[in-house]
């Protein structure tokens, strides 16, 4: 059964979640990828205000396609999120609760969710014409000269999400290859 | 004995063909993807695994449905074009059509625009998805193919060349392949279909992995040995444990292809490219 949750997200809701954990995301999010995630460290190196408030925040680390005449979107389905090791511990410490992509984390990062209190999820990479039906709007608040790396404030409607990382240092991809190998 | 008259083919048709070609790549993926996830489904041991394999056909359908592209990451045009030579192109140069079709079809399909025009300074995106990658071989006879391969980042990524000694063998090669499927875990969004070029040389190699992957999604290599040890290497990957999107399964990889091309005394060089499961491929020829 997934666990409904709403952002921002509470340090209750943040503690109460699991490695493995199925949830179902309803709420704001921000969009950011690589070429955002430099202009935002950037920012914060020159103690200048960011474009967005990242209390409690999510981050989905996306670049859309084009939405089509009608739709608040195009497929949007999660990227690697390992390109943005190098910034996250940085956002966590200005307050990002959680992150959206695919794949592994760095220790760093890891390390820094559970200093933090802050929590990775998966959505499932490729099926990004399905995630996107859970995107009910869309819109560049930030950065549009980087196209489909702007920073866009979504809503989105019980998107399904994997915990992969929470705050106790335990992580999905680690229990599920250990269940499974067998060589 | 006469000179053979040359075919013209107009580039104007070329770009349109490929105009198309981006659009229809996308969103349709092809028919053996789609049965092939699902034969890997119906024997995946994780129950999230299945669930997970069910909403990617979900999605793969809702693609080909509502035209729409299967994943938000249209790639790089990757483009393989095997040219007749007797064919005479007129009305523009071949590189221009292709990029223009590729600028329009990005553009009429709601395709991401996923380049950049220079790689470590300024990373300043060109907006219209050029300039293609083009591949071209010069065959016998007066047709055009055109393959498109929109090849995503992140599977691309995770995706290596080794120059080995001969010495090394198949054990040295089938360790690399495993190793490198391994190391990917759920970067690539798997189940992935690993891509395996094995000779040539340093160019050579990879460009035979990429070749691979745009056989149809499980086809074995003619020989027999290579087709063996596509089989090999898939029962191999698939004990990893990684599975669907990474979260544990024994669904790691949809298939492994081999490709293999003649090399120095002196070496044998190997290269993996990978692709996720969507695994976008078409060809047209005129």
């Amino acid at each position: 059964m997934a666990k409904h949750i709403t952002t921002p997200l509470s340090d209750e809701t943040v503690a109460s979640l699991k490695a493995g954990d199925q949830v179902l995301l309803t709420g704001v999010v921000y969009t950011a990828r690589d070429a955002a995630h430099k202009r935002l460290i950037a920012l914060i190196k020159e103690g200048k205000d960011l474009p967005i408030d990242l209390q409690g925040q999510v981050i989905y680390y996306v670049g859309p396609a084009p939405a089509k005449p009608g739709d608040p979107i195009g497929s949007a389905g999660p990227t690697t999120s390992m390109r943005m090791d190098p910034y996250a511990p940085t956002l966590m410490e200005h307050g990002m609760k959680g992150m959206i992509g695919k794949g592994m984390r760095s220790q760093e990062v890891r390390d820094a969710m559970v200093r933090h209190g802050a929590v990775y999820f998966a959505a499932v990479g490729g099926a990004a014409a399905l995630v996107a039906k859970r995107i009910k709007s869309a819109e560049v608040v930030a950065y549009e000269d980087l196209g489909p790396e702007a920073i866009r404030k979504l809503y989105v409607e019980d998107l399904p999400l994997f915990v992969i990382d929470d705050i106790h240092g335990d992580d999905l991809y680690e229990q599920g290859v250990a269940k499974y190998r067998k060589a | 004995m006469g000179c053979a008259k040359p075919r013209v083919i107009q580039a104007g048709d070329i770009a349109d063909a490929m105009e198309k070609l981006c659009i229809s790549a996308c969103c349709n993926l092809p028919e053996e993807n789609l049965e092939r996830i699902e034969a890997f489904a119906a024997r995946e041991e994780s129950e999230v695994g299945r669930q997970v394999l069910e909403m990617i056909l979900e999605n793969h359908r809702l693609a080909a449905r509502e035209q729409r592209p299967a994943c938000q990451d249209t790639g790089l045009a990757v483009v393989f074009l095997e040219l007749g030579q007797d064919v005479r192109i007129e009305g523009g140069d071949l590189a221009t059509a292709i990029n223009e079709g590729v600028r329009r079809g990005y553009e009429k399909g709601y395709l991401r625009k996923s380049v950049v025009a220079e790689p470590l300074f300024e990373r300043k995106n060109t907006r219209d998805n050029t300039p293609a990658i083009i591949h071209t071989s010069i065959v016998a006879g007066d047709k055009l193919k055109i393959t498109l391969a929109p090849k995503g980042g992140g599977a691309e990524n995770m995706s290596a060349v080794a120059m080995m000694i001969p010495a090394a063998g198949v054990e040295g090669v089938r360790k690399f392949v495993v190793e490198q499927v391994r190391k990917a875990g759920s970067n690539p969004c798997p189940p992935v279909v690993v891509g395996v070029g094995i000779g040539g040389n340093f160019e050579v190699a990879p460009l035979l992995a990429k070749k691979a992957l745009v056989r149809p999604m499980g086809s074995k290599n003619p020989n027999r040995a290579y087709a063996a040890l596509e089989d090999e290497l898939l029962e191999a990957i698939n004990k990893l444990g990684i599975g669907p999107q990474g979260l544990g399964g024994s669904t790691t990889a949809l298939a492994v292809h081999v490709e293999y091309a003649p090399c120095h005394i002196a070496s044998l060089p190997v290269a993996v490219n990978l692709n996720c499961h969507v695994s976008p491929h078409q060809s047209i020829t005129l």
